[in-house]
């Protein structure tokens, strides 16, 4: 009886630190995952709170005269003489007569540097299509150029970011402020154009058609092949030697750097066949190699859950091996592999590594028309700005960053849907 | 025909052959009393027409894609005269170049050897030449395949089980797919890097201290002479994936630990995919946050308490790659804490335990092997990871452990060695072959060793 006691009390004094441990445990865990969640809020937010302003544009309203004289245009049709036309010429006319007090040479050249250098070619394309404008005056929100859009989108903020921006520009841009011709628009430019030099003229449509040709090869190859092998390895093949080192090699194919395909695309894709590079064809071949291992896995997965009595019953009325996994078996793993597959193209989709190796970091302006076209895709494109020194380029990766996070949420939604509205339990 | 046409066209093929097939078999059936006395159904008829019509035209298509180039310039430079005949790789190189551009009009023809003019147009007609034979080959391959399998069709023909067995083969070369690719990565790295060992020794590069993989243009020029030690990327690897796992690997664990064991049904089924999303960003968009707010918040805090914390430091690099693999370390624990039995679980609450106790001294130990199976997959992450040590970690390879200071990693290395155009046969090119050697041998090292791992322990359980 004294024993039982001395041993509850025993048990009793150290209770208190042991429940102490058991809360400062339970809290550790609590704030592992906090710091976790958190450190996904930071980033959506941070990336957010950088990237908001790029899909804005900073306009100025000018005049703008087709004037023969300074294009040096007199018949529209004629593509040599609209190729030569001078319309940064008739920009600046429009400039110096929005502020005719300007006069001296170095003054000019700072006010030139308003409005985009870019603009000329928005002014030809105009004139292209509209050959009656030859001559006449037309009111046009023009894009300004990025240090003026930056200057201009923190023109309300306490601190005022002026960088590259003079003070005599920054009273022009006040005067335009005052007369009510520079204001905030939809930046057209960032959805619809290719890659420029210029912040303010670049755009995500070329890599995002990029992307998407690169994606259209990747899943074309990648979904059947990886269907037909995890089919084989499911329902066709035989315990042995050959199997096993296929299933090690998709094991460890699944947790091989992607550089390395990278390496193996260069190599053997580029350097051996000879295939060019930078188009989106050799980009969808690495990729394709790269997603395979997730497709199988997620496949096979798929397969398995189909429960043996669909496949008894289809044997026990005379289908062959084949019939059964094609006819019956197939179909009802449909759901499970398309789920794969959409995993497989998100991660084929934020990849950047293996298509820096392959040539997909080039320059290009021009959107890609078709997968054997020079292109480059949405990640390479946020690397590539990310790298660029102009400050303008920050808020236009965050923006493609939310482009690409956009696509990838609302792939991985489709995925997640797909699997609660289509997937069976048996 | 252009390769697309001819594709075409040979689809075209295999379609008029499958319903030749089928509708010969149907056939052959009526007066017989209908298609149950055939021994397969008309499709596979059909098929097996189909597939004698394309699978031999489509393989010699595949085949001349590939060998096309190779064919023709071998014809080429053997129908050349003696005079023009290179002798080196670089001036056969050269040669075929200047044709090539001859050929297409790129250069003008003013003022060069007549005998290159020939060439020229040799070379566009052994093209157009090719090209012909090609389309008239498969095509005619197409038609007769589809002739044979029609002239076949029998009704004791055993179509069904050949079809079948075709699919089976295609099935088996899909799965090889794999095979192919790990034999693909092998021999491309391997190669490059035994070209690459050959002008830099073994030892040099696995023992040397100094990298600065720059190699002489003149072979006067001073200070070019290129050292290629790789020991600074091995640490700067290192130093980066020690850090990262520092932060994944305790953040990971308890995460994983309290959704198994405490957590409600309503906290997972929402803290669980919210972690997930980490796994799901892509690592472009971690550098870009490592590079542009991780390391100047580092710096300036680091500015703050008086220390010199570098805009490209490993801290930065290691902390964002280590928020990276969180989700992935805890969804591999998660799986490993709930495979331990709940016998287990049972037997040391009911001996008076509390949760956290069970956890420490029975569950943490049971899941062991798999956690460290896990671990090291995480760790093979680490040190593949590209694109956040790329934008956020420096170029400079310095022998440093201090996690402030700026390094560099096999990776970078191999991205600034490789990307934009480059020779095939400087050694500085080469020399990142040999990184992506170094690179597979080790991750593919610790996969299998992890895989190994987990694989023992889950049959302890099972």
């Amino acid at each position: 009886m004294t024993d039982n006691r001395k041993n509850l009390a025993l048990v009793q004094k150290g209770l208190r630190r042991r429940y102490r441990a058991e809360r400062r445990f339970r809290l550790y865990g609590i704030l592992s995952i906090s710091f976790g969640l958190l450190c996904v809020l930071l980033l959506f937010a941070d990336i957010i709170s950088k990237g908001h302003s790029a899909f804005l544009q900073t306009y100025i309203q000018l005049e703008v005269t087709y004037d023969s004289g300074i294009l040096d245009i007199d018949d529209v049709s004629d593509s040599g003489q609209v190729a030569l036309g001078n319309f940064d010429g008739i920009v600046r006319a429009a400039l110096l007569e929005q502020f005719p007090q300007v006069s001296s040479r170095r003054d000019k050249k700072e006010l030139y540097q308003l409005v985009s250098s870019g603009e000329g070619f928005e002014l030809r394309d105009r004139l292209v299509a509209n050959p009656a404008l030859l001559g006449k005056t037309e009111t046009l929100w023009l894009v300004a150029d990025d240090d003026i859009d930056t200057y201009f989108k923190t023109l309300d903020d306490d601190q005022v970011f002026a960088g590259m921006v003079s003070e005599r520009q920054q009273a022009w841009v006040q005067a335009l402020v005052d007369a009510d011709r520079i204001k905030l628009k939809l930046n057209t430019n960032f959805f619809t154009r290719g890659d420029s030099r210029e912040p303010e003229q670049a755009g995500i449509w070329g890599a995002a058609v990029g992307s998407f040709f690169t994606l259209l090869v990747t899943l074309v190859l990648s979904f059947p092949i990886g269907v037909a092998a995890a089919i084989y390895l499911e329902e066709f093949a035989e315990k042995g030697r050959w199997t096993d080192l296929i299933e090690v090699n998709i094991n460890n194919l699944a947790a091989v750097p992607s550089i390395i395909f990278g390496l193996l695309g260069l190599a053997i894709f580029i350097n051996f066949f000879n295939v060019p590079r930078s188009v989106p064809v050799v980009g969808g071949l690495v990729l394709t190699l790269m997603t395979l291992p997730t497709i199988i896995i997620s496949s096979r997965a798929a397969i398995k859950s189909v429960p043996p009595s669909i496949r008894q019953a289809a044997i026990g009325i005379g289908a062959s091996p084949m019939q059964v996994v094609l006819h019956h078996v197939l179909p009802l793993a449909m759901p499970g592999m398309l789920t794969g597959a959409i995993i497989g193209m998100a991660q084929a989709l934020g990849e950047t590594a293996p298509l820096l190796m392959i040539g997909m970091v080039a320059f290009i302006v021009d959107i890609p028309s078709g997968p054997l076209d020079p292109a480059t895709v949405l990640p390479v494109q946020i690397f590539l700005w990310a790298d660029s020194p102009e400050r303008a380029f920050v808020e236009k990766t965050s923006a493609a960053i939310m482009v690409l996070l956009t696509f990838l949420i609302l792939m991985n939604t489709a995925a997640v849907i797909l699997r609660k509205r289509l997937e069976r339990r048996w | 025909m252009t390769t697309a046409n001819l594709l075409l066209v040979i689809f075209l093929l295999i379609g008029i052959a499958y319903y030749l097939g089928f509708d010969r078999s149907r056939n052959l059936a009526r007066p017989l009393g209908g298609i149950r006395h055939l021994h397969s159904l008309p499709v596979y008829y059909g098929m097996r027409a189909a597939i004698w019509s394309g699978v031999p035209a489509l393989a010699l298509l595949i085949l001349w894609v590939i060998f096309d180039d190779a064919l023709i310039l071998s014809a080429l430079l053997s129908g050349l005269p003696e005079q023009l005949q290179p002798h080196t790789l670089s001036e056969k190189n050269l040669l075929i170049n200047s044709i090539e551009n001859l050929a297409s009009g790129a250069l003008s023809t003013e003022g060069v050897d007549p005998a290159m003019i020939v060439a020229s147009e040799r070379l566009t007609e052994l093209r157009r030449n090719g090209a012909s034979l090609v389309t008239a080959v498969a095509l005619s391959t197409a038609v007769l395949g589809a002739f044979w399998g029609w002239l076949k069709i029998s009704p004791q023909l055993r179509a069904r089980q050949e079809v079948e067995r075709v699919f089976r083969i295609a099935l088996l070369a899909c799965a090889c797919v794999a095979i192919f690719t790990t034999v693909g990565i092998l021999l491309s790295v391997l190669f490059e890097s035994l070209r690459f060992f050959h002008s830099v020794p073994v030892t040099d590069f696995l023992f040397g201290l100094e990298w600065s993989p720059q190699t002489a243009i003149r072979a006067d020029q001073i200070g070019s002479s290129g050292s290629f030690g790789a020991v600074p990327l091995f640490l700067g690897t290192l130093l980066i994936s020690l850090i990262a796992m520092t932060v994944a690997v305790p953040v990971g664990l308890m995460s994983a630990i309290y959704l198994a064991e405490y957590a409600n049904a309503t906290v997972r089924n929402y803290a669980k995919p919210a972690l997930e999303i980490l796994a799901g960003i892509p690592t472009v968009v971690y550098g870009f946050f490592a590079a542009l707010t991780v390391a100047p918040f580092l710096r300036n805090a680091g500015e703050g308490v008086g220390l010199t914390v570098s805009s490209e430091s490993a801290l930065a690099a290691g902390l964002v790659m280590g928020v990276m693999i969180i989700p992935f370390v805890s969804s591999l624990a998660d799986d490993v804490i709930n495979a331990v039995p709940q016998s287990l679980r049972d037997g040391s609450l009911g001996l008076g335990a509390t949760q956290s106790e069970t956890i420490k001294k029975v569950i943490f130990p049971a899941a062991l092997p798999g956690i460290v199976g896990g671990v090291l997959l995480a760790v093979s992450r680490a040190i593949g990871e590209t694109m956040i040590v790329v934008m956020a970690a420096g170029l400079t390879a310095k022998l440093t452990a201090n996690p402030l200071d700026a390094v560099t990693t096999i990776t970078v290395q191999i991205v600034t060695l490789l990307v934009g155009d480059q020779e095939f046969d400087s050694p500085k090119t080469l020399a990142a072959f040999a990184l992506g050697l170094m690179l597979f041998m080790v991750t593919l090292a610790l996969n299998f060793v992890a895989l190994h791992v987990v694989k023992k322990y889950r049959e302890q359980y099972d």
